[in-house]
């Protein structure tokens, strides 16, 4: 299975993401510049974390407007696996991928800060290996990681069990005190109705060696990787 | 002639795109910036809201009716994000 990790003016976890798809998933992976518009080799993509394209008009924005984004909208068509962290979240609400948009964090501050999330969802392929209802300590650093969105975009989320972590205390309760940047109903992270795309603000890629602080990340990859083993 | 031609020459058309959260969504930098405003002792503001402003200088070849439709098309494709923004397009010629 082969991963790209793309790289837009202004990504910096790029090479966070490289790194874990290299030595923790143990897989090919290749930088993929923001240029490019052939993805047919790749299995799964990741849209890394930063600052594409300096946050200017809207964060995510104009990255949204990049030729590999439209491949990677066939890509997602097509059902292949595509990733978003962080500021790759924020692309792919722009690029309409998902659902709702990301706005300044409530309280206006950039901040960055381990945080807990509470997994909602297994049934995606990316948290099949995670335990539902189980706690990740990840990393966040965002201005701009505020989730907002209609009542129904909000309703379908929780109907399609699409809603796959929110934002909780370190025992697991989902509170307002919780709700590190005041995202609507906590939520950290989402899928689209197929299930193969997935957006989140925490960082699982800086989360995968106890060095940096938490290795929760690495259930994250690793069900990446599993699901793209058994399809093999 | 020659003053007509430098006339049309000069003339300057802009489109003026204003892009506003819609009503609906929190818009926390405008909370701050009225917490400020109110200690510096304005009085009698019930909301502030911030937004943003676009100019876009039209090619004179263009018509008014073609650069609002081209401005109108930019701000809901670009300039605007609808999820959570409305525009509104002004034509100044």
């Amino acid at each position: 299975m082969k991963f790209g990790v793309i790289v837009f003016l202004g990504s910096n976890c790029d090479h966070d993401a490289y790194h874990v798809i290299s030595k923790h998933v143990g897989q090919p992976v290749d930088f993929i510049w923001h240029r490019e518009t052939d993805l047919s080799s790749y299995d799964a993509v990741i849209i890394p974390g930063g600052f594409s394209y300096g946050d200017y008009l809207r964060a995510g924005a104009l990255a949204s407007f990049s030729p590999v984004m439209k491949s990677v909208k066939e890509f997602a068509a097509q059902g292949k696996l595509v990733l978003g962290i962080c500021n790759g979240f924020q692309i792919l609400c722009e690029a309409g991928l998902l659902p709702g948009a990301l706005i300044r964090n409530r309280d206006l501050h950039f901040i960055c800060d381990h945080v807990n999330v509470r997994v909602e969802s297994t049934n995606t392929p990316f948290t099949h290996e995670l335990v539902a209802g189980g706690i990740l300590k990840m990393p966040i650093a965002h201005a701009e990681g505020n989730f907002v969105c209609d009542d129904a975009t909000l309703a379908e989320l929780n109907r399609e069990d699409r809603v796959i972590f929110r934002y909780c205390d370190v025992n697991g309760q989902i509170t307002d005190t919780a709700n590190i940047n005041g995202s609507r109903d906590n939520i950290a992270g989402i899928c689209n109705r197929g299930r193969n795309v997935m957006g989140l603000m925490p960082h699982p890629e800086r989360a995968c060696e106890d060095l940096l602080g938490s290795s929760d990340g690495r259930e994250v990859f690793r069900s990446l990787a599993g699901v793209l083993a058994a399809a093999a | 002639m020659a003053a007509a031609h430098r006339q049309n020459a000069s003339r300057k058309m802009k489109a003026k795109v204003f892009v506003t959260l819609k009503p609906s969504v929190l818009d926390p930098q405008g909370k701050a910036i009225k917490h400020s405003v109110e200690l510096l002792g304005y009085e009698g503001i019930s909301d502030i809201r911030q937004g943003k402003y676009f100019e876009i200088a039209v090619e004179p070849s263009v018509n008014s009716e073609t650069a609002r439709a081209e401005a109108e098309r930019m701000a809901r494709e670009v300039l605007s994000n609808p999820i959570i923004e409305d525009f509104r397009v002004e034509i100044e010629s």
